[in-house]
């Protein structure tokens, strides 16, 4: 952490003074690439929705987590959205229910239940506020060497299980006569996807959570032309959105999150606009 | 239910036989007392009404559906053991507005190192040794989702015989497919049995095709109501009576 406040330092850049914007600049350049990464697939898995009802599990275990008395209910959040995804991935596959449909169920289920557990014995809903807005200004470095873990993990993940997941989105019937098990397949990527949406909940809120899932990789599918665009452009347009939104918050003075969300949204505009000329 | 060595005698160097196979989907029977014999080399058409079985009998001969009965396979060394089989699913639709190419597709399918880090140099030369095969080598950095329906059907082929199989299994592989780009079909699988001497069983509504390239027609609906060849089958009663038709198809 010295060596990037030192970086940090060096350069002439008057928020970057603030040892709370260094921590949030660094989180940034951790959590993109995740983003990223993660949300080529989601897109292609045609998973947004998912995404979403995995962000309301993640406020519910956070609820769970602090009635208990849990000191760091992050870890319990987690636990309780992996449940929560390899529940939906069980009762997906024996319902005759379309997917939207039970992500409908599992998700309103899960913030009443989240809500409901928050509010229990008359408590005070305020202290959760941050989980719905999100602050990463709050980010310790304790939480970014946390997030490096995690990036590590998730691209050792995406190295070895990409193509298989891939191939599971765009044609399942397709991966399985290739020898490919769809439902270990897509059962280890929603767990994935669960791990990462419960980690960033508390940064970039649960409101607007999911337009960070899905826009860099929504965005990317307009200009890409190939799997090795989609994914570069993808990591790219995060982290481009990551450090223009977090700079936009800072001199303005507004949300982090909901800065880097209107970003990606006026990127996802012009890649609308162009992918129509080039049409 | 069982795939393995059959007991059974068979002249030809490879076969698959499937012996008093049954499906049953809770209490429905969706398939009963199927017995079939495939030589290498042959070219089986399944044929039947909607709902007659013909696509569950492929998956349980993929092993991607239980069922009762015995489905074997013999080949030279490869006694005992599951058949090879290249598989071409029925009306494969992708979505035209993913940034998956061939070369991609390929990728996913045939490759540890993963597709978006690009195509190596040694994977792009395996690619079009495949698409080579199905005469498909300026499909390579096309998009999936822009193909024609002949295209993507060769391009399926293309992926089904690599690995080389013992067994190809075709469902439905000409419906969304032009009269050309069914000609052209068809000649290539005719090619492609010939020249790698491998079975390919087929289900298709397209009679017209049978009398040139099928060896065997086998009519289900539930169970094999007429087995035999293209002129016998489709001259026969059965097939009269399943199809409610007058005369005879040619």
């Amino acid at each position: 952490m010295s060596l990037w406040y030192q970086l940090c330092d060096m350069l002439p850049i008057e928020m970057l003074h603030w040892d709370f914007m260094k921590n949030a600049l660094l989180a940034v350049l951790l959590i993109s690439p995740l983003f990223g990464i993660s949300s080529t697939m989601i897109v292609t898995g045609k998973m947004s929705f998912f995404s979403d009802a995995l962000g309301h599990s993640a406020f519910t275990g956070i609820a769970i987590g602090a009635i208990c008395g849990i000191s760091s209910p992050t870890w319990v959040a987690v636990i309780f959205a992996v449940v929560f995804a390899l529940l939906f991935s069980y009762v997906r596959s024996r319902s005759n229910h379309t997917a939207d449909t039970l992500i409908g169920v599992f998700s309103s289920t899960a913030i009443a239940l989240g809500i409901f557990i928050a509010t229990l014995g008359g408590s005070s809903f305020t202290k959760y506020n941050k989980y719905l807005i999100g602050d990463i200004l709050s980010v310790t470095g304790a939480e970014i060497g946390m997030l490096a873990i995690v990036l590590i993990v998730v691209i050792i993940f995406w190295l070895i299980l990409s193509n298989k997941i891939m191939l599971t989105s765009i044609h399942p019937q397709l991966a399985s006569s290739r020898g490919i098990s769809v439902r270990v397949t897509q059962t280890l990527f929603t767990t994935a996807i669960a791990i990462v949406v419960t980690l960033a909940v508390s940064w970039v809120g649960l409101l607007i959570l999911n337009s960070l899932l899905v826009l860099p990789g929504a965005t990317s599918r307009n200009v890409a032309k190939n799997l090795k665009q989609y994914s570069l452009f993808s990591v790219l347009i995060a982290l481009i959105s990551g450090i223009v939104g977090l700079c936009l918050s800072y001199y303005i003075g507004a949300s982090s999150g909901a800065a880097i969300s209107l970003v990606l949204a006026l990127l996802f505009l012009i890649s609308f606009l162009f992918r129509k000329v080039r049409m | 239910m069982n795939i393995g060595s059959h007991g059974g005698s068979c002249a030809h160097s490879c076969c698959l036989r499937v012996q008093n196979l049954s499906v049953k989907i809770g209490n429905d029977t969706i398939l009963e007392d199927i017995n079939l014999h495939a030589h290498c080399g042959e070219m089986i058409a399944l044929i039947g009404p909607n709902g007659a079985g013909k696509s569950t009998l492929l998956k349980a001969i993929l092993g991607q559906q239980d069922y009762n009965g015995i489905i074997s396979f013999c080949a030279p060394g490869q006694r005992n053991r599951r058949p090879k089989i290249g598989y071409v699913p029925q009306s494969p639709t992708f979505d035209p507005g993913d940034p998956v190419t061939v070369s991609d597709l390929f990728t996913c399918c045939m490759s540890k190192r993963p597709a978006f880090l690009g195509l190596s140099k040694a994977m792009r030369k395996k690619v079009l040794e495949c698409l080579d095969r199905v005469h498909g080598e300026d499909l390579l950095d096309k998009r999936v989702g822009a193909l024609s329906g002949g295209e993507l059907q060769r391009v399926l082929l293309a992926l089904a015989l690599e690995p080389l199989p013992n067994i190809l299994i075709l469902d439905e592989p000409l419906s969304g497919v032009d009269v050309e780009g069914m000609e052209v079909l068809m000649d290539m699988l005719d090619e492609i049995r010939q020249v790698y001497d491998l079975s390919i069983i087929m289900t298709t509504h397209n009679f017209s095709v049978l009398n040139t390239y099928a060896d065997q027609v086998i009519l289900i609906n539930k169970s094999i109501v007429c087995q035999g060849t293209p002129k016998q089958v489709l001259s026969s009663g059965e097939f009269n009576r399943v199809f409610h038709r007058k005369g005879e198809i040619v």
